[in-house]
């Protein structure tokens, strides 16, 4: 049922996007994105239509951009994309890991278009891939967790097992047990990156087991305002949620393609935009930002975590250092060894020290 | 994995508090159907609840006042049904499922500037005394208002259908209209207001969603709770504390999967967040065979259009 609604309200936006944008003004240079939920999730997509409105404010009469919400990552992506192609699109931005597929089909068709797949590894002569190191902003919300939790037990809501949501856990639980040696990880995976109803229900549940900390990598604000009900610490995930919890609030991971998104249009109206590329920046480009702390952090944590966040910034730490074990115990880092970007874009192990077992 | 770290008494109340939404749609379709009318809109009032509730919440300040707007939107939606289907005569099946994608698109309409926006609170009350019994107190009686009312809710309904006269005549017209119209009684009103309720209940089954669940709205946000809602009016025979039971198994369903997950054990989620679907759908097709109706409790008449005789 639900597949056939998605179905459903997709062909009708498709039918009212054809309608808006056979009316769109034409400007120099246009430029689509696609978004796997609404903007105004404050998550996710909220950051990525920042990135567009940035764009806009740069170039002004110059580009024009239209975006698309609710896109769900099937064949309907394809009809979206294609469909802004044939109106006239430049440059498209893919925001989500399940366009990859559509992308490369929708880019085969149209080789003049540019295209731009947020958090995939597929591409082609039009096609660039790029992702954020979210992973490093785990780090220090991982320390940040480790500190703060009384009942050594913090729980993480997680969307689909792919490499960077593993990556996620893998680097929140380093950096937690590093600031806690009696931490322990809960996972629970709802297979949605954007359901309030799910995500609340998983906050609650592990609440109930006894996390006092939530971690999560799942797009919308309910966890925010569930861990504020039940008087425990949360993390906001892509965009600054205090506003639905003011004292739950630990900080955020910000996610920042502003720049990142000026600059790909302004190589594309130049002629100097490649494709084939796999841009992957963190922390230390602007990409991944660490947002206010809360006042309820200690001193001297809010110390220790700055401290983590310009290691990594300065490129003087790493997320994943060893020593470090996979789960089953056998050795994936040497002392002193650094992971390298294949493994953390492949990474579909948990480390050492978190149970359970990764859904295949 | 350690089961002994599922609190079970946290679970049972989060199993009453996910089901809630399922019982009180479900009880106002059960009424719907004893009437003799098949309203599979009741996804589509649901949500029509859902976003109306969480507005006024929003723009009021008050749960409580949510929660009435959306048991007057979800009725307001089910009088266009009623009206289609009773005196337009059309096919209730084809007007159900229109009634479900109108109140999906108007809902994602209406909603569509209050995304990712919170909502007011609905504090839990509870009883005096009884809310203290270990275990049993924690699971059922430290709640919110509306989760008593679903309860009380139950109570009423199977004392109206079972012990009152006004039930026993919803129930004539249900069976068979011709002769309930031949001894005098008002078909078309009885339905008109039976629809009515059932709408309300659909509406504040959505708002209890969007206002306490969650709390949020989000578009399409009852994903499919209204179908469970009707598929639990077939599986328990149309009976209201079947009903309420039904609809904690599905609850519970779900939330125990969390719980599992939580604890490490390793299962297969897929299918277990497939199971409520896959019952629903098995007992859609169920009712729709009707040699079953005679044995399962079924309303002689559901679902067949009243044509006056005169």
């Amino acid at each position: 049922m639900r597949q056939f609604m998605k179905y459903f309200s997709a062909s009708f936006l498709f039918i009212s996007m054809v309608i808006t944008s056979s009316i769109a003004i034409a400007a120099d240079y246009k430029v689509g994105f696609i978004y796997i939920g609404p903007p105004g999730d404050h998550g996710w997509n909220y950051q990525h239509d920042v990135g567009r409105k940035a764009v806009d404010e740069a170039f002004g009469d110059k580009v024009e951009t239209v975006f698309q919400e609710n896109v769900p990552e099937s064949a309907d992506a394809e009809r979206v994309m294609t469909q802004m192609a044939l109106s006239g699109a430049d440059m498209i931005f893919a925001t989500s890991f399940g366009y990859m597929d559509p992308v490369i089909n929708v880019a085969k068709k149209f080789p003049k278009v540019k295209f731009e797949h947020a958090t995939g590894y597929k591409t082609a002569d039009n096609v660039s891939t790029y992702s954020a190191r979210f992973y490093e902003g785990r780090s220090v919300v991982g320390h940040i967790a480790g500190k703060m939790t009384k009942s050594n037990t913090i729980g993480y809501v997680a969307s689909f097992p792919i490499p960077e949501v593993v990556r996620g856990i893998n680097s929140a639980y380093l950096a937690a047990k590093k600031a806690n040696p009696n931490v322990e990880f809960k996972v629970i995976w709802i297979f949605t990156w954007y359901d309030p109803a799910k995500e609340a229900d998983a906050a609650k549940t592990l609440i109930s087991q006894g996390a006092d900390v939530i971690l999560q990598h799942v797009d919308s604000s309910a966890i925010m305002t569930v861990a504020e009900e039940a008087g425990v610490y949360a993390f906001g995930q892509a965009s600054d949620m205090s506003a639905f919890g003011p004292n739950a609030h630990l900080t955020a991971i910000i996610n920042g393609w502003a720049p990142y998104y000026v600059e790909k249009v302004k190589q594309g109206m130049a002629g100097t935009w490649k494709g084939g590329e796999q841009t992957f920046d963190g922390i230390g480009a602007g990409m991944v930002i660490i947002g206010d702390l809360n006042d309820k952090i200690p001193a001297s944590v809010k110390k220790e975590a700055m401290a983590i966040r310009d290691g990594i910034a300065a490129g003087t730490l790493h997320s994943f250092t060893g020593p470090i074990n996979k789960q089953d115990g056998s050795p994936w880092l040497k002392a002193g060894e650094t992971a390298d970007v294949g493994t953390l874009l492949g990474m579909n192990f948990y480390v050492e020290g978190i149970e359970g077992d990764i859904p295949k | 994995m350690d089961l002994s770290e599922i609190n079970f008494a946290v679970l049972v109340a989060s199993l009453v508090v996910a089901s809630t939404p399922l019982v009180l749609a479900a009880l106002g379709e059960l009424i719907v159907e004893k009437s003799g009318v098949l309203n599979l809109g009741v996804e589509g009032m649901m949500i029509i609840g859902a976003v109306t509730g969480f507005i006024v919440g929003v723009e009021t300040g008050s749960a409580y006042i949510g929660m009435m707007a959306a048991a007057m939107a979800g009725a307001l939606l089910s009088l266009l049904f009623a009206f289609i289907i009773l005196i337009m005569q059309a096919n209730q099946v084809a007007s159900g499922l229109a009634l479900t994608i109108f109140g999906l698109g108007i809902a994602a309409l209406m909603g569509h500037p209050y995304t990712g926006i919170k909502s007011p609170q609905i504090s839990t009350i509870s009883i005096p005394f009884i809310s203290e019994i270990p275990v049993l107190g924690t699971m059922f009686f430290q709640h919110d208002l509306i989760v008593y009312l679903s309860l009380i809710s139950v109570l009423v309904i199977w004392y109206f259908l079972n012990r009152m006269r006004a039930g026993l005549i919803l129930r004539s017209v249900g069976e068979d209209h011709d002769v309930a119209h031949s001894l005098g009684y008002r078909v078309v009103t009885i339905r008109f207001l039976a629809i009515t309720f059932g709408g309300a209940m659909a509406g504040v089954g959505g708002g209890y969603l969007s206002l306490v669940r969650v709390p949020q709205w989000t578009e399409g946000m009852t994903a499919g709770a209204g179908w469970i809602a009707l598929a639990l009016v077939v599986f328990s025979g149309w009976r209201p504390f079947r009903l309420l039971i039904g609809a904690y198994i599905f609850g519970g369903i779900t939330i125990l999967q969390l719980n599992l997950q939580a604890i490490g054990v390793n299962i297969n989620i897929a299918l277990l967040s497939m199971a409520p679907y896959l019952a629903t759908i098995l007992a859609l097709v169920v009712i729709s065979i009707s040699r079953f109706r005679g044995n399962r409790g079924a309303p002689g008449c559901l679902g067949r259009s009243f044509v006056k005789i005169t």
